[in-house]
């Protein structure tokens, strides 16, 4: 039984100007604990199909169900992590982690003390009380990470979540979410523009075509059982790896012309 | 934050530099104003200006000095710091809580749009006689004019701040499905801190000109008043010294809402 079941989601913006299709009938099905990267070109939609799998915005038609129930608005199996962090420079880190069971009312000292377990665990014991612009880029997208994770989703959806950071840090965060992730064996559906990103973290890489976005082709990511789980940055030096950017490369350079 | 030791000699030059520059800048800010009442009194003393018309600073000094001795000083500056703050207190929060209004719905705030611009544009001071008509002269139509003159700019700006927040920290709020007034209360208000002092600092001149235009069309106590009376009795001492007064009082109040800002914005650098 899928966890995520995304059934011929069409998608179109209405402006006074213009009225755009985003996504037409796009099809996917994702199982529990996937981890499915989603790449395409830019504008192709991607970040439209996330919003839209988080309840944020309703689909022009098609449907989609999670756990065989459809979704209509924002529930709490899903976690959302934007494009960068967002995090509240007025609220101390703590608060900033704390936002998410807040705005449910599970703000609990159980809760608490889990955030506060989660902060140390993940490099940022000493912090709970600083403001974020004392934190590097790459602490504070974990903060952020922290702070979707606090509320215990099933489905995490990841929105480009490291393009806001310089390269170096972001490989060095796309290793701390990978272990992570793998930890706490999350449903995941994260989105990249990035191709090695793409492979290093996913089980499934799912390419888009130009808006309107379907799905072009998949590819399933397999290393072997040597690479599986722990670590991202180690499936970058399996020798498969360069067989697989080169296959999803072309796919995406074909779409371009 | 920084630890003093472990510096540098050229840092602590660099260091003393700074700090005699804002010493200098000080010390001319003093010397400036200093020389300009020491060349005003010289200027009456050896008939350069008619005293009579421009008066000196040893006489409008005189002049606050009597109404100390008559006992009117406090009245007067007492009503006018007391109407300003009224006026721009009151002013501030109903100025604050239609901007909420507004920014609760935008069907609204469309359909005001052209009103309130209409009416920021209005010179306040045309009020005063039907504030005066309304609510007789005195304290009432005082704080009614230092509200008016104020209030409108308040929601202005803080309406705009309340506009401008990023719209990905409200996005944010409805990934975990925040309610309307969850969002107003943890994201709009706390981003808003910042536009809502730089309002204050704007609120609290005008509603001091508000005060004064008040004082001036109908009242018995104030330094409007006393500058308007000073003025029909050819008094010009008592007309400078009520203006000096009412400087150092604008002066005051903008300080107190500096303190203000430090005391709330802390997260800042």
């Amino acid at each position: 039984m899928a966890k995520l079941v995304i059934n011929n989601v069409s998608l179109k913006y209405h402006t006074v100007e213009d009225e755009i299709e985003a996504l037409h009938n796009f099809n996917l099905q994702v199982v529990a604990k996937e981890f499915i990267s989603i790449v395409g070109p830019s504008g192709c939609g991607k970040s439209t199909l996330l919003s839209l799998i988080a309840g944020l915005i309703k689909p022009t038609s098609g449907s989609i169900f999670l756990d065989s129930s459809p979704i209509s608005g924002t529930t709490q199996k899903i976690g959302y992590m934007l494009q960068q962090d967002y995090l509240f420079e007025w609220r101390t880190i703590l608060d900033n982690a704390l936002l998410g069971l807040e705005v449910m009312h599970r703000k609990t000292g159980e809760s608490i003390t889990r955030v506060k377990k989660m902060l140390k665990d993940y490099g940022l014991s000493g912090f709970e009380n600083s403001y974020p612009h004392q934190l590097s880029g790459g602490m504070r997208q974990r903060v952020a990470l922290i702070r979707t994770l606090a509320t215990e989703p099933d489905l995490l959806l990841l929105d480009e979540p490291f393009s806001a950071l310089d390269y170096q840090t972001r490989l060095a965060v796309g290793e701390d979410v990978c272990r992570i992730l793998s930890q706490h064996q999350k449903t995941v559906i994260m989105v990249t523009h990035d191709i090695s990103e793409a492979i290093s973290m996913a089980d499934r890489v799912i390419v888009m075509t130009p808006r309107p976005g379907r799905v072009k082709s998949e590819h399933v990511i397999d290393f072997g059982p040597e690479y599986d789980h722990g670590s991202c940055l180690k499936r970058r030096e399996s020798p498969r790896f360069r067989e697989y950017f080169t296959a999803i490369w072309k796919e995406l350079n074909t779409n371009e012309r | 934050m920084n630890g003093k030791q472990g510096y540098s000699l050229e840092h602590y030059k660099y260091l003393r530099r700074i700090r005699a520059r804002k010493r200098i800048i000080l010390a001319m800010q003093i010397l400036l104003l200093v020389s300009v009442f020491a060349l005003w009194e010289a200027a009456a003393n050896y008939g350069w200006i008619n005293q009579f018309i421009t008066s000196k600073p040893s006489r409008a000094w005189m002049a606050a000095v009597n109404l100390f001795n008559r006992g009117e000083l406090w009245r007067h500056l007492g009503y006018t710091i007391g109407e300003t703050v009224l006026g721009f207190s009151v002013g501030t929060i109903a100025g604050i809580l239609i901007a909420a209004m507004l920014w609760w719905s935008d069907f609204v705030s469309r359909i005001l749009d052209p009103y309130i611009v209409i009416l920021n544009s209005v010179p306040k001071v045309a009020l005063g006689p039907i504030f005066i008509v309304w609510l007789g002269t005195g304290l009432n139509a005082v704080v009614a004019m230092a509200i008016a003159t104020s209030i409108i700019v308040t929601i202005m700006v803080v309406h705009n701040g309340f506009r401008n927040i990023d719209p990905n920290k409200i996005k944010l709020m409805h990934t975990f499905g925040a309610s309307r007034l969850q969002i107003f209360t943890k994201v709009v208000i706390p981003a808003s801190v910042p536009t809502m002092i730089a309002a204050l600092k704007v609120s609290v001149g005008l509603s001091l000109v508000g005060t004064i235009v008040g004082e001036f069309l109908g009242s018995k106590a104030g330094l409007g008043y006393l500058i308007v009376y000073g003025g029909q009795i050819f008094n010009m001492s008592l007309v400078m010294a009520a203006v000096i007064m009412l400087s150092t009082v604008s002066a005051l109040l903008y300080y107190l809402v500096v303190l203000l800002e430090r005391k709330v914005v802390k997260y800042n650098h």
